[in-house]
């Protein structure tokens, strides 16, 4: 068992850098996620490992340590209502609103190893004859540079491929290399990586049509959330979305993101359009 | 209860897959080779039919093709489940009629994810 008032100090590192709260009782989430960085890292215990982030103060360590403890779990096309929202919803309303000369741009937030973003990407792909000339350009950010690593290489395993990808797909976007898929780069490229923490300042990204912010604020308590929504709107256009994840809501929280009725998950700033189709 | 046609020369297997598309709430008929499982098709067509690939007698390529021409056999959503995991083998699976192909070895999150993927279950 770790020891209480480590768990208490890992638990204040993690929240001062990333906003993750790590309740008092999470003890084994701490033992399962540390145990592999406790290995790489050479030490022989998850307690030798905090012991020498504590006494070192090493902000790589305290970094690695926050990083391991974030939940990075995601498959492509996860909980499918968010792309259908997107396909059906959201891309038809901007396309008209934009124009076919126009540009539409959509930002991943906390993107994780990049099944998201590279889902919607497959999705303009099939959808690029409706699209006539807009232009898309998707953003994808995450805190943690492994998993941007993993994303930015857009390669996956069997196992990851099977989780939420059709068949089709698979076939239509991926190239196979050894027993691993690797996207194809017309997908790859219409992705842009960055790395990202929603703590600090993210106006440098620039100004966004639709937002995926789906099952981060979770991790974060009241004032984080309402903290980032807020910048999250200032980054929004006046007829910009924002998907959330469906246990979430901006209700409390914000009042910048009114939710689209009849659409779980789907939030809009004040001049928001919606597609007339049945909900 | 619609049932699913689990079609694998291997016992084990499809011991592991009839426990997984049970708790889907199918109901499953079980074959030993493409041939038994398109005798299985003739007597009643199951909703959804889970295929291995190299089995004796008849394989699942060619069980599927078969199936396709049977009358109601355009019904069915056929999954193949196979070691066979190369672009090559997908992509001839699906021309001669396959719906979804998942990759050996498989747990119940894909078989669920696939079975999602073709209609057989709503999306959770």
């Amino acid at each position: 068992m770790i020891k209480q008032d480590d768990i208490t100090f890992v638990a204040a590192e993690a929240f001062k850098r990333s906003g993750l709260v790590l309740s008092a009782d999470k003890g084994y989430l701490l033992e399962s996620r540390l145990a592999p960085l406790a290995r790489a890292e050479g030490f022989p215990s998850i307690e030798a490992l905090i012991g020498a982030a504590r006494r070192d103060r090493s902000d790589r360590l305290l970094w690695g340590i926050t990083e391991a403890l974030a939940t990075h779990e995601t498959f492509f096309f996860r909980d499918n209502t968010p792309f259908d929202l997107f396909k059906q919803d959201i891309l038809p309303v901007l396309s008209r609103a934009r124009g076919s000369s126009g540009k539409i741009r959509i930002w991943c937030a906390a993107c994780s190893s990049g099944q998201e973003p590279y889902s919607l990407a497959m999705l303009l792909e099939e959808e690029r004859a409706r699209l006539g000339g807009l232009r898309v350009e998707i953003v994808a950010t995450d805190m943690a540079p492994r998993v941007l690593e993993k994303a930015k290489a857009g390669v996956y395993t069997q196992f990851e491929v099977q989780r939420g990808l059709a068949i089709q797909r698979l076939v239509q976007h991926f190239e196979q290399t050894g027993d691993q898929w690797r996207i194809k780069p017309n997908i790859r490229q219409m992705v842009n990586f960055q790395k990202q923490n929603l703590l600090e300042n993210f106006a440098g990204l620039g100004s966004f049509d639709v937002v995926f912010c789906r099952n981060v604020l979770i991790y974060f308590d009241a004032d984080t959330k309402r903290q980032v929504l807020s910048r999250i709107a200032r980054q929004s256009a006046e007829d910009g979305f924002l998907v959330m994840g469906a246990a979430e809501t901006v209700v409390g929280l914000s009042r910048d993101f009114q939710p689209v009725e009849g659409r779980r998950g789907l939030y809009g700033r004040a001049n928001a359009q919606l597609n007339t189709r049945a909900a | 209860m619609r049932t699913c046609l689990v079609v694998d020369d291997s016992r084990v297997i499809r011991k592991v897959a009839r426990k997984i598309i049970e708790e889907l709430e199918f109901e499953c008929v079980e074959a030993a080779d493409g041939a038994e499982a398109l005798e299985a098709c003739r007597k009643q067509m199951p909703q959804a039919v889970l295929l291995d690939w190299n089995m004796p007698v008849m394989n699942g390529l060619d069980f599927v093709k078969a199936l396709r021409r049977e009358e109601g056999g355009d019904k069915p959503v056929v999954v193949f489940c196979t070691t066979e995991n190369d672009m090559a083998h997908i992509t001839e699976a699906l021309r001669a009629g396959a719906d979804e192909y998942v990759m050996k070895p498989f747990d119940g999150d894909i078989i669920e994810s696939k079975f999602q993927q073709t209609g057989l279950l709503r999306a959770s």
